[in-house]
């Protein structure tokens, strides 16, 4: 083989055992800009458009804070969400809260409760708590040494 | 000396890159604009650290939640905190830990409006905001 097909498929190797821990985060400027201040500007795919819809329509009365952007930041911020939104029901929310997700409740469904109620999670829109790189779109679970500080909080049945 | 197309391509974009932080905001141009519109009002203000340090540390009681700026950024704001609500780290609001602050008009202009009308209930006026300004890049 040559070294250039060889260091292709390093490559390939490389970007496809990423793929398997990354959740692709579309880049806009203005959405971690805006929304990112005050909470990790969570993937788009973590909700469906019409979830996202009523955030944006929404945000003078977001989960009770006034988050209200500028018009145009709005239509831009609306245009990217709705872009890369999922269209699987497992993503939906009537709260719109992510964590109330079928989906994500799946994905957590091993930590108790009271894992959220730690003074350093505080709730579970605290992603990086336990998915540090998660604002760089890394969110594998938590390596061992990390687990183990939140081993208190997962039970041990595994279905 | 004759210079190549590609040197002064080259020489043109240094120079380009240069301009936006000579004419970027400090925190001392910000809070002397600040101060600037308070003397409109009453000509002998001047920004102070410790009305900005009472304004920052004083518990407001009208959110629940967010009683006051600290319940985010902190007690120290050369330290930063944690949202109340979210638990996210908040990057210190000090221009000498965090020198990304107090650099631009128009993002400051967009936390005071959104953080004085949650915490205190209305904007802050220009008065407040320069000895905002001031009390938290003291020292820096």
């Amino acid at each position: 083989m040559k070294p250039a097909s060889f260091a292709g498929v390093i490559l390939l190797l490389m970007s496809c055992s990423a793929l398997s821990d990354t959740l692709p985060v579309p880049t806009n400027a203005l959405y971690p800009e805006e929304c990112g201040g005050c909470h990790v500007a969570y993937p788009p795919k973590l909700l469906t458009g019409d979830n996202w819809q009523q955030i944006m329509n929404g945000l003078d009365r977001h989960f009770g804070s006034d988050a209200s952007i500028d018009a145009q930041s709005k239509q831009e911020i609306t245009a990217f969400l709705l872009r890369h939104a999922s269209s699987d029901p497992r993503h939906r929310a009537t709260s719109l809260r992510i964590h109330d997700t079928p989906w994500f409740i799946k994905k957590h469904h091993r930590l108790k409760p009271r894992a959220y109620t730690n003074a350093s999670v505080k709730s579970p829109a605290n992603c990086t708590a336990c998915h540090a790189q998660a604002e760089q779109g890394v969110w594998h679970s938590p390596p061992h040494s990390r687990m183990r500080t939140f081993m208190d909080y997962f039970t041990n049945d595994d279905d | 000396m004759a210079y190549t197309t590609a040197t002064k391509i080259c020489l043109i974009a240094l120079i380009l890159s240069a301009m936006p932080a000579a004419f970027a905001d400090t925190p001392s141009s910000l809070a002397a604009g600040y101060a600037a519109d308070a003397a409109k009002a009453s000509p002998d203000f001047t920004p102070s650290a410790q009305r900005g340090q009472t304004l920052f540390t004083k518990s407001w009681g009208v959110s629940q939640k967010m009683p006051g700026c600290t319940a985010c950024h902190g007690n120290d704001p050369k330290v930063g905190g944690k949202h109340v609500v979210t638990g996210k780290r908040i990057d210190p609001l000090a221009p000498s830990t965090n020198p990304e602050r107090f650099t631009s008009l128009k993002k400051v202009e967009k936390w005071f409006k959104r953080n004085c009308t949650e915490v205190i209930g209305r904007e802050c006026s220009a008065a407040e905001k320069a000895d905002v300004i001031q009390f938290i890049s003291q020292g820096s």
